[in-house]
């Protein structure tokens, strides 16, 4: 093997047909018995129940509609349920911390329930303030883009939060931060993702 | 902690914007990436069962027919999913889908003028075993039109999504197959900027594991990024 064999895969766009692969149910069939990322949090998973709604938008202002966006996040005491963890052991009944949902064909709008993430350790071993990690993926995204999603209603721990305040900024900060919205029973953000242009959100190398 | 995964050397992906790509001129950030230093949520990631997959989610030839198989040239296709030390990544998800043998996508957004297979849904999805290896039985896909700057083909493909053993090191991308003459005028596949990484999204025709009277066999390695330091520990840990 040379180098370059083992130089990582490179990566090529989902493209508009990505849901056939990651969720068939939303390109119009189901094949599989269960599936994944359906589910973040069971119904027996401790914590506060959230919902999370928004858009994708591009540089024209055009609402992105074949766009899938994947979550990873901790329980409600910031624990990943992954062998890695040191504390997975005891991370929380019925919660998979994977979720993924796909934009709306008609809207672009896409929603998802879960319940609100504890504060997770950094690697410098100071805390992070509460926040999801998502993935998104689409035609025209040639490798797809990592970003977090913080909430609106954390400003102490945003305050302090090693991401957020390495963003020097404040206009770029503000597009990692969800809006807490008026709402009925379920506490809900709205996090509007703009891809380019005015407003653009942040956009992270992990 | 393990390890963290090492930088991904974005020399070598396709960039976000790619003149050749129309879809990717709106979709492209402008601003650079924001690195961020890997902690508990970039060193972990999914983990999923094999309790959770049924015994023919890896076989297009069966997963969504009724009486009659698919049309199309029978295959395999295997692999493994490997790190950049050439370590196998175990028991993590491999998920893949294609058009069918015409080049038409089971999707509500294709209206593509090739049929549908009765017999053909396009999605599979397998966990690697102990030894990274994967494999799936499908047909070859055919090649279909699309919208760009003026109307072009995409060769032959299959797209694979892969879960690696945490969240830095997720990957989406395609397969091709070796010897198609569409590959050298794709302009998704011109997105990739090294001639030779574009021979690593190549499947090689692999005859050995080709079946008698029953399909060919193509083979495709999947490399994931690999840890920093991995070097050392090894040293140290065969002293
Ligand atoms: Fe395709």
């Amino acid at each position: 093997m040379t180098a370059q064999d083992l130089k990582e895969t490179p990566s090529q766009t989902a493209g508009p047909y990505l849901h056939i692969g990651l969720s068939p149910s939303a390109a119009g069939f189901a094949p599989y018995a269960r599936e994944f990322g359906q589910q973040i949090a069971g119904p027996d998973t401790p914590g506060r129940r959230i919902r999370i709604a928004g858009r994708i938008i591009d540089a024209d202002d055009t609402p992105v509609r074949d766009a899938i966006i994947e979550i990873w996040q901790a329980d409600a005491a910031g624990i990943y349920p992954h062998p890695d963890d040191p504390r997975h052991a005891q991370a929380a009944p019925g919660f998979t911390g994977f979720g993924r949902v796909a934009c709306d064909f008609e809207t672009g709008e896409w929603a998802f329930e879960t319940i609100k993430p504890g504060s997770v350790e950094g690697p410098d071993g100071s805390p992070r303030a509460p926040n999801l990690n998502l993935w998104i993926v689409a035609r025209g995204i040639n490798l797809g883009l990592s970003t977090r999603l913080y909430f609106g209603d954390e400003e102490a721990a945003n305050a302090t939060d090693p991401l957020l305040c390495a963003i020097a900024e404040p206009a770029r900060r503000a597009t990692l931060i969800a809006a807490s919205t008026e709402s009925g029973e379920v506490p809900a953000y709205r996090f509007d993702i703009r891809l380019q242009g005015e407003g653009e959100t942040v956009f992270l190398d992990i | 902690m393990t390890a963290p995964f090492r930088p991904r050397d974005h020399a070598w992906h396709p960039p976000a914007r790619a003149p050749s790509y129309r879809s990717s001129l709106a979709r492209a950030p402008s601003h650079p990436l924001v690195a961020v230093p890997q902690g508990l949520s970039e060193l972990t990631g999914p983990v999923f069962g094999a309790d959770a997959i049924g015994p023919l989610d890896g076989d297009l030839l069966r997963n969504f027919a009724g009486a009659d198989a698919p049309v199309g040239e029978r295959i395999l296709l295997h692999g493994r999913v490997l790190d950049e030390d050439a370590r196998p990544v175990p028991h993590v998800l491999v998920e893949i889908w294609q058009a069918n043998a015409g080049g038409r996508y089971r999707h509500k957004t294709d209206g593509y003028l090739a049929p549908l297979d009765p017999n053909f849904g396009g999605c599979g999805r397998c966990l690697t075993d102990a030894e990274g290896q994967f494999r799936f039985r499908t047909v070859r896909p055919g090649p279909y039109p699309f919208q760009n700057h003026e109307p072009a083909w995409r060769p032959a493909h299959v797209h694979f999504s892969v879960f690696g053993s945490g969240l830095a090191q997720r990957l989406i991308t395609q397969m091709y197959f070796e010897g198609d003459p569409l590959i050298a005028k794709c302009p998704i596949v011109a997105t990739i900027p090294d001639a030779r990484a574009v021979e690593r999204l190549i499947a090689r025709l692999d005859m050995e594991n080709a079946v008698d009277f029953e399909m060919l066999a193509y083979r495709f390695d999947i490399v994931l990024r690999g840890r920093t330091q991995t070097h050392f520990e090894n040293r140290r840990e065969g002293a």
